[in-house]
């Protein structure tokens, strides 16, 4: 009995010791990895952050997301308290174990397992305040611990208590990893209790322990007290060696992923450095799957963005692939992402880096006919629409205001260009319609397809004709083409505006004025101008002026994706439907005259499905114009 | 000799059994619905490239099919992949996922 506070040694710490070491290993493995693969400009954003009074804003949200999950709690009451009961808990047990060291044993303070294994090798007494303190603590942290891992058990059966219709299907490998993380609780718990009679307890380890004195006099020998150990030390190896190959390496992963993040460090261009932390801090939680469309209603759970980062770790390229090319990148499971893990990004990436192909000026042949520059083109007619430009010169005359790029997808729902033409016309505005009579595509299809080089080079056409014109704002109908013109081109001096945006400041100047209908209807929120673009208050204000707006349970970030994105060309034409339906089922619950969006993809999408009347913005706003 | 702009007209037959269906078959492998398409031009009368070009969508789709890839090698890459054509498919043939399969596999025989 007394060795083993001498000794401050046994044998079962050997299981302990070799996880604990081979973690070690791994983590320093892990981030010399990470670092060679980040750019030298990021490299030094994460040394300067170390130096930075913005580590304590690092260290603030690492304890409010990895710890405290607080993200979780926003969700859902239940399931917040497991995750942040089990890290909090363990967090708490680690920490106030150290300190219990340094009270009681400070010479011991160098040994590793000495914290892990204190009851096994120390005496104290819960008569003085001190020790009953620590008692008291280390009981209360252990009894959260194991109320997180009796929930993560129930929700293994009962997931919908949590909030969630689905979770993940595990493997193998996580499950081993669960169960032994299951274990490592419970089995500390008994090995205390066990040793309590010994070593002292607090209200919970005391007494069950005490429970276990009065069966242990029928037996009459602390038989069970190493088995115990030797279990709990196991359980922690076998958790500690599986780390690296489960859901659970987040826990490490999670903590330089939000370093990273604060040190200004964004997702590269390929699947490694930051986004590659990103691919291992998915911690398989599942609560991407409730939101992704494809799952809810296109039953391809397959191609969740929960499993495509597991494939992408993996290394299981086709899979990866796969569900890269059907996902729609609504940015819907992004936004439901506790971890922040942008897996929209990454599925343009993987699709980027199977885009070996490139093409020296592919585009060229809009050349000679798409320069604004030019007579006699399709796009100089518009140009050349007042009688002094109309002689074949070859300058533009006038400079307009306004320049209009209706897009590839408004050409096809022309009520949307004709009604925004109308709004122009009766707002006095000097306008050119840049792309009337069929214009180029703006890049961001190409983009979206994983083709950067073909898409750069759309990129420098339209940027060519735009500034040609001489106009400061640019407006676009379709939100595709306002995404790649407001992030990726640069048009300096030129304002670009989506219609709701300039339309409502139209309004707002008096420009144009519309009278307020009766009809009741609900505004689609267009992904690429949502979630994407981060455009909500425009279209609402516009709407509330025009019609009588009703409210969905589907409004802003939670709003729906129509089916018909950009992206997403693997994904079958009936697959689209089935989601286009289901959105448009939820939206028109009760029954309004009109579905408002802003975006003729979305439009289209809809139109095609249901007896609903499905108008843009544009078009509502045309019809209630006031005209002087 | 003197060339007149004269000479004996190739043949145009085309022997289904010598052609090479290679191409066609990885895409209808990846992209079944590629096989849907009764070329009815509807995505080249909608075709954004094709008001510039003589790119014309149901023409590559009937090449491949025929094994004649040598226009369509040469014309793909004028695709800006807008997907009007894919919207107004009667069929439901995803066109933009057809163009970038085989620009894809054309890269690939390319360099093997």
């Amino acid at each position: 009995m007394h060795e083993r506070f001498a000794n401050a040694y046994d044998p079962f710490v050997i299981p302990y010791m070799i996880g604990y070491v081979f973690v070690l290993a791994y983590l320093v493995v892990a981030l010399v990895t990470v670092v060679k693969n980040l750019p030298m400009s990021d490299r030094k954003k994460m040394l300067r952050h170390l130096f930075s009074f913005k580590l304590f804003v690092t260290i603030k949200d690492i304890f409010a997301d990895c710890l405290l999950h607080v993200k979780i709690w926003k969700k859902n009451k239940m399931l917040g308290y497991m995750h942040s009961s089990i890290a909090f808990g363990w967090f708490m047990l680690i920490l106030v174990g150290h300190i219990e060291i340094f009270f009681f044993a400070p010479h011991r303070v160098n040994l590793p397992w000495y914290p892990i294994f204190f009851r096994y090798f120390m005496m104290e007494t819960e008569t003085s305040v001190g020790g009953s303190v620590f008692f008291f603590l280390m009981d209360f942290f252990l009894l959260m611990v194991l109320s997180g891992i009796a929930l993560a058990m129930i929700k293994r059966i009962r997931r919908r208590l949590f909030g969630m219709k689905r979770t993940t299907r595990l493997k193998w490998n996580d499950q081993l990893a669960m169960y032994s993380l299951w274990c490592i609780f419970p089995l500390r718990f008994l090995a205390e209790s066990f040793t309590s009679h010994i070593s002292g307890g607090g209200f919970l380890t005391r007494s069950f322990g005490m429970l276990f004195d009065w069966f242990n006099q029928f037996m009459n020998n602390d038989a069970l007290i190493r088995p115990m150990w030797w279990a709990y030390s196991i359980a922690l190896m076998v958790f500690f060696l599986t780390l690296p190959w489960s859901r659970f390496t987040h826990i490490l992963s999670e903590v330089l992923l939000i370093y990273m993040r604060n040190a200004g460090i964004r997702e590269s261009s390929k699947n490694n450095g930051y986004a590659g932390v990103e691919i291992f801090s998915c911690s398989r939680c599942g609560l991407c799957l409730d939101p992704c469309q494809m799952v809810s209603s296109a039953s391809l759970r397959q191609m969740a963005s929960v499993e495509f980062t597991r494939n992408v770790r993996l290394r299981q390229n086709k899979q990866a692939m796969e569900a890269a090319s059907y996902c729609l990148m609504c940015d819907r499971c992004v936004q439901a992402c506790p971890v922040g893990v942008n897996s929209v990004q990454l599925k343009l990436n993987l699709k980027a880096a199977d885009v070996k192909y490139t093409y020296p000026n592919r585009y060229d042949y809009v050349e000679a006919e798409a320069n604004p520059m030019d007579t006699g083109s399709a796009w100089a007619d518009i140009l050349h629409r007042t009688p002094e430009a109309a002689a074949p010169t070859k300058k533009v005359v006038r400079t307009p205001e306004v320049v209009y790029f209706a897009g590839c997808m408004s050409h096809l729902t022309p009520k949307i260009e004709q009604a925004m033409v109308r709004i122009f016309e009766a707002a006095g505005v000097d306008f050119t319609f840049l792309d009337k009579d069929g214009g180029i595509c703006c890049g961001r299809p190409l983009m979206l397809a994983g083709d950067r080089t073909g898409s750069e080079q759309l990129v420098a056409k339209n940027t060519e004709a735009i500034l040609a014109t001489g106009a400061k704002v640019m407006v676009c109908s379709c939100p595709i083409c306002y995404k790649i013109f407001k992030d990726t081109y640069k048009l300096e001096g030129v304002q670009v505006l989506h219609h709701t945006e300039y339309i409502l400041q139209l309004m707002e100047a008096g420009k144009i004025t519309v009278r307020k209908s009766s009809q009741k209807g609900v505004y689609h929120d267009p992904c690429e101008l949502g979630r994407h673009s981060g455009i909500y208050r425009q279209p609402r204000d516009i709407l509330y002026r025009v019609l009588n707006l009703q409210q969905t349970p589907y409004e802003g970030k939670d709003a729906l994706c129509c089916g018909h994105s950009m992206a997403g060309e693997g994904m079958p034409y009936k697959k689209r439907r089935m989601i286009a339906r289901d959105a448009l089922r939820k939206m028109t619950e009760n029954p309004v005259d009109v579905l408002v969006t802003a975006c003729p993809s979305c439009k289209r999408s809809f139109a095609e499905i249901g007896t609903e009347e499905i108008r843009d913005i544009a078009e509502i706003v045309c019809d209630q114009l006031v005209t002087r | 000799m003197k060339d007149f702009g004269f000479g004996i007209k190739k043949s145009g037959v085309i022997d289904l059994d010598k052609a090479d269906m290679s191409l066609m078959r990885e895409i209808a492998a990846e992209e079944p619905s590629f096989l849907h398409c009764f070329y009815c031009g509807t995505c080249t009368a909608t075709c954004s490239a094709g008001k510039y070009t003589g790119f014309n969508l149901r023409r590559l789709q009937l090449l491949i099919k025929r094994g004649q890839l040598d226009e369509v090698s040469e014309r793909i890459s004028e695709c800006m992949l807008c997907g009007k054509c894919q919207w107004v498919c009667p069929k439901g043939v995803n066109t933009r996922h057809v163009v970038m399969l085989v620009n894809k596999k054309l890269h690939a025989r390319k360099i093997r």
